[in-house]
């Protein structure tokens, strides 16, 4: 009967979530965006004590249900392991608990934290871990998807679904997300819940309250035939029965062992006080290791190599043919980044370094961005945390929907009119690009373009050459994306330290 | 003359029989009976030209091995074949047309079929490089593309804009008329004459030659429809019924061109289709403008670029048994064309692509036509405070990204304005591409 309702209420989190994650239409977050703000990691980075004090009381209360229910990750792995217990008598056998691993981790893990290495903090928090995945693997297939019923229903003369460009945001992240994917399928397909008890921070953390929980399944030993099978039905693998104990900070409270006795030895029922017996020592282990610590050093290099190279050669295009026919298309580069000094960050964050500090670089903004603006930075100091580029869109003046969704705080909720208030980034005119200031004109883009009427033309030496108002400039990137210099815009858009004035 | 049957074992496959289908039943009924298309008669050389004309302006393009458009060779053939069974029997092509590919379709289509059998029309279009070397190369391969040793009717292609001056510059001072004439002399053109986009006096520039005997045009082509008839647009373009006075006049043919303004009267609003239906129930918009056209006797030919079998089939049918407008018929078009332009903020863009291809990338055709679409369907939202607004704002905004790429639309536009001197309906295109992102901008912020 737990067991029943846990899995029914931790499949409707795990599909919300993934849902929230995935969606574009925009409707989602309206819904859903609660599920994300109750993520330990993130409120805790918003401040959300609510939230906090919440889960805290949760946990003791009820024991670890976060891990069983709310989190994403942890439910993606029950599922991971059900499908590897296909077949299995006996998945799984107590183990000792990964003291130096676990605390180990969650000391380094608190510190990256303290220091602010938000990297190192995505790699391990497990709802980034969960939007990263989605967001660059899972995403793109909902979007190819979409576009299927797309361009079914264009066939059909219908606009109940339009196409979404599919792109990849970011190489090394996608490369992360795979790593992940990869080493938890493994963890989990080989030992249940080996992640969240070895490695992971937020089950760490929960650990420390879990064991004083008021509910916990007990056993009560007279009633026991150490027959095992809750032993052998526990994927966080903390039963062991010799000692007729349950090592409840690796407690999830999935409730599999209570369905598995068939002798009423357990029941989930208040306990006081903490209550574990040490057990016998246990034989080897060899899962559970942590994500790679190589693989993402070589992907940042990598993407750093990626972006420089990036950068390299520049030309304007023009089409020219010797006999002008009537038809077709000029062929246009692609545009690509120009090199930012300072990041762009989304209207909302209060500074730049104020959003990288919050953000657990779940993906979550970076999946939602309609305007193809946001995606996962490459930039090794912000590894995976989002950043703005304005190749295939710009920040839209009615489009506030990041700031909605942010969980962590990263971005605050802001509206419309208080979009413009923050002055994210800084336009800057290339003269050497600029098609007006070298005199190949007629072309007045960006001065048209600005909804904000920062760009303006002004006379020098008799040319016409556009300037930017700086204290005028929002740095939505209207200009930067429509500016007709390719590969790199001609104006681009620096970020800024600091957004309020 | 071959019957379905010929051309259907021509076109070589059973499964292009099953995809043509639908249609099966129409084309049996108009090519069971091909002596009703309406023919008129060249009164200078006895000509029999069909009243209807192919335009091969519009031809269907696919996507090549190299990704670049090629014309969709096997629907040409078979819109060929179907035509000339059907008794049309008028080709007018350009080495402009279809990003220069059409002439070379046109011949591959058409030299299946006896020389004897159709007339062609084709034109010197030396816009970039007046010079007579390429002018006359340009002659030369059009030759070759469309596999003949004459044409029947050659045309200096889009002449009026920039008057005399330009035309001097284009055809007179690199010698090319002298050349001309001597060809024409030597029996490879039969017939040469112009087409015309321009304002009155530029128009009157090519009479006065025509009056003092130096240029004897042997036809001319004009745009006319029932819109152009008394609205060209003013200023830079001038009205029909003008042209037309003018022309019959002197006793020249008149080949026309646009009679559907690029679709636009195939596609008329709701309302005013409905009145259209109330007139006459069983008459389609199209036929109506076609109708309009052929009401006039010094008309030799009316051009329509028919871009797949279905308009092809339709047009057969509205040209064999052809039925003239009578003069309530054709006033009762003019309140039409009023109410339109009164009603509708359409874009006067007939979709012949001159303007393109822009240097900038823009969809310039592309643009207009899914305005003038949304226009003419309705589906346009006016103000955000009306109650379809949503839905209409979706249905824009979907359609408008489904019918031009985004990087391709009217926003990119930076106004450089490389396009305005090849449009022959002298829209303001910046201006109005302009307008059109302008909207497109309120429509998303919700400001409209």
């Amino acid at each position: 009967m737990l067991k029943l309702l846990r899995r029914i209420v931790a499949l409707v989190f795990f599909l919300c979530i993934t849902f929230l994650l995935l969606d574009v239409s925009g409707v989602a977050h309206r819904f859903l965006g609660w599920m994300a703000r109750i993520q330990l990691l993130p409120a805790v980075m918003a401040l959300n004590f609510g939230v906090i004090a919440f889960l805290v009381v949760l946990t003791l209360v009820f024991g670890r249900v976060y891990c069983s229910v709310i989190c994403p990750l942890g439910v993606f792995q029950d599922g991971i392991s059900r499908l590897g217990n296909i077949g299995r008598k006996q998945p799984y056998r107590y183990r000792k608990e990964l003291k130096w691993l676990r605390y180990g981790i969650w000391v380094l893990f608190v510190i990256a934290l303290v220091a602010g290495l938000q990297c190192l903090v995505a790699f391990l928090a497990p709802y980034s871990a969960y939007g990263r995945m989605v967001e660059s693997l899972l995403q793109p297939v909902w979007l190819w998807g979409n576009n299927l019923l797309a361009s079914i229903s264009q066939r059909a003369g219908s606009y109940a679904f339009y196409s979404r460009e599919v792109w990849l945001r970011s190489l090394p992240t996608l490369i992360v997300a795979a790593v992940t994917l990869v080493v938890l399928v493994v963890l989990a397909w080989r030992g249940g819940r080996t992640y969240c008890n070895a490695v992971c921070p937020v089950g760490t953390t929960l650990s420390f309250f879990s064991r004083f929980a008021l509910l916990r399944p007990v056993i009560d030993a007279s009633k026991c035939r150490n027959c095992r099978k809750c032993e052998h039905g526990c994927k966080a693998q903390c039963i062991d029965i010799d000692s007729h104990s349950i090592d409840y900070s690796r407690c999830v409270d999935c409730f599999n062992c209570i369905g598995e006795c068939k002798f009423d030895a357990l029941s989930y029922r208040p306990v006081w006080g903490r209550k574990k017996a040490s057990p016998k020592a246990s034989e080897g282990y060899k899962e559970g290791e942590a994500p790679q610590a190589d693989d993402s050093l070589r992907a940042s290099r990598r993407a750093f190599l990626g972006a420089t190279a990036l950068f390299a050669g520049t030309s304007a295009l023009k089409a020219q043919s010797a006999k002008k026919v009537d038809g077709g298309f000029a062929q246009l580069l692609p545009k690509q980044a120009p090199s930012r000094e300072v990041p762009l960050t989304p209207p909302g964050s209060a500074s730049v370094k104020d959003f990288y500090r919050r953000c657990t670089a779940c993906q979550l903004c970076v999946a939602q961005c309609p305007n193809n603006v946001l995606r996962p930075s490459s930039d090794p100091e912000h590894f995976m945390q989002p950043c703005m580029s304005y190749e295939r869109g710009f920040c839209r003046p009615e489009c506030t929907r990041c700031s909605q969704l942010c969980p962590s705080g990263a971005i605050k909720p802001i509206g419309k009119e208080e979009k413009t208030q923050y002055r994210i980034g800084v336009a800057q005119i290339d003269r050497d690009l600029c098609l007006q200031s070298r005199g190949e004109g007629p072309c007045g883009k960006c001065v048209q373009a600005c909804p904000s009427g920062a760009v303006s033309f002004v006379n020098k030496d008799g040319v016409r050459i556009p300037v930017v108002a700086e204290e005028v400039c929002i740095g939505c990137g209207a200009c930067e994306y429509l500016c007709p210099v390719r590969p790199i815009s001609a104006i681009t858009v620096n970020g800024r330290n600091t957004h309020l004035l | 003359m071959m019957n379905r049957r010929e051309f259907l074992s021509l076109g070589g496959a059973a499964a292009l029989a099953a995809a043509c289908g639908p249609l099966a039943t129409k084309k049996d009924k108009a090519a069971s009976d091909p002596g009703s298309m309406e023919y008129r008669i060249n009164p200078v050389n006895g000509d029999k030209i069909s009243l209807i004309g192919f335009g091969c302006m519009r031809w269907p393009m696919v996507k090549g091995p190299d990704g670049k458009d090629v014309i969709d060779q096997e629907a040409v053939n078979e819109m060929v074949d179907y035509a000339l069974a059907n008794g049309i029997n008028y080709f007018d092509t350009s080495p402009v047309y279809l990003q220069g590919q059409s002439e070379a379709a046109a011949g591959a289509a058409l030299s299946r079929h006896p020389r004897e059998s159709y007339y062609l029309a084709t034109k010197l279009s030396n816009f970039s490089d007046h010079s007579a070397q390429a002018s006359i190369e340009m002659y030369r391969e059009s030759f070759r593309q469309l596999r003949t040793d004459y044409f029947d009717y050659y045309l200096l292609h889009s002449i009026g804009r920039g008057g005399s001056r330009a035309f001097m510059s284009r055809y007179a001072e690199n010698g090319l008329l002298d050349f001309l004439r001597k060809e024409k002399a030597a029996g490879r053109i039969r017939n040469l004459g112009f087409s015309f986009h321009g304002a009155r006096s530029e128009f009157d520039y090519f009479m006065e030659l025509f009056d003092r005997g130096e240029l004897l045009w042997d036809f001319c082509q004009i745009e006319m429809n029932y819109v152009d008839w008394k609205h060209a647009d003013g200023v830079r373009n001038v009205n029909a019924d003008y042209l037309y006075e003018q022309l019959d006049r002197r006793g020249i043919p008149i080949v026309i061109m646009e009679p559907l303004l690029g679709g636009r009267l195939a596609r008329v609003p709701a309302g005013i289709l409905r009145q259209m239906k109330e007139r006459e129930p069983d008459s389609s918009a199209a036929a109506w403008a076609f109708r309009f056209c052929g009401s006039y006797p010094r008309v030799l030919c009316i051009l329509s670029g028919m871009t797949d079998m279905d308009p092809l089939v339709e047009n057969v049918n509205t040209f064999s048994h052809f039925r003239p407008l009578d003069q309530s018929q054709r006033d009762f078009l003019e309140d039409m064309a009023v109410e339109m332009m009164e009603k509708y903020p359409l874009v006067n863009c007939t979709d012949c692509k001159y303007c393109m291809p822009c240097p900038w990338g823009i969809d310039i055709p592309g643009v207009f036509q899914h305005y003038n679409r949304c226009i003419t369907e309705g589906s346009y939202a006016s103000s955000a405070s009306q109650k379809d607004y949503h839905r209409l704002k979706r249905a824009y905004l979907v359609s408008y990204d489904r019918a031009v790429e985004r990087i391709r639309q009217a926003d990119h536009c930076i106004s450089c304005g490389e396009c305005l001197s090849h449009c022959p309906q002298s829209i303001a295109i910046p201006a109005q591409l302009r307008r059109i992102a302008k909207y497109v901008e309120s429509l998303k912020q919700d400001t409209l």
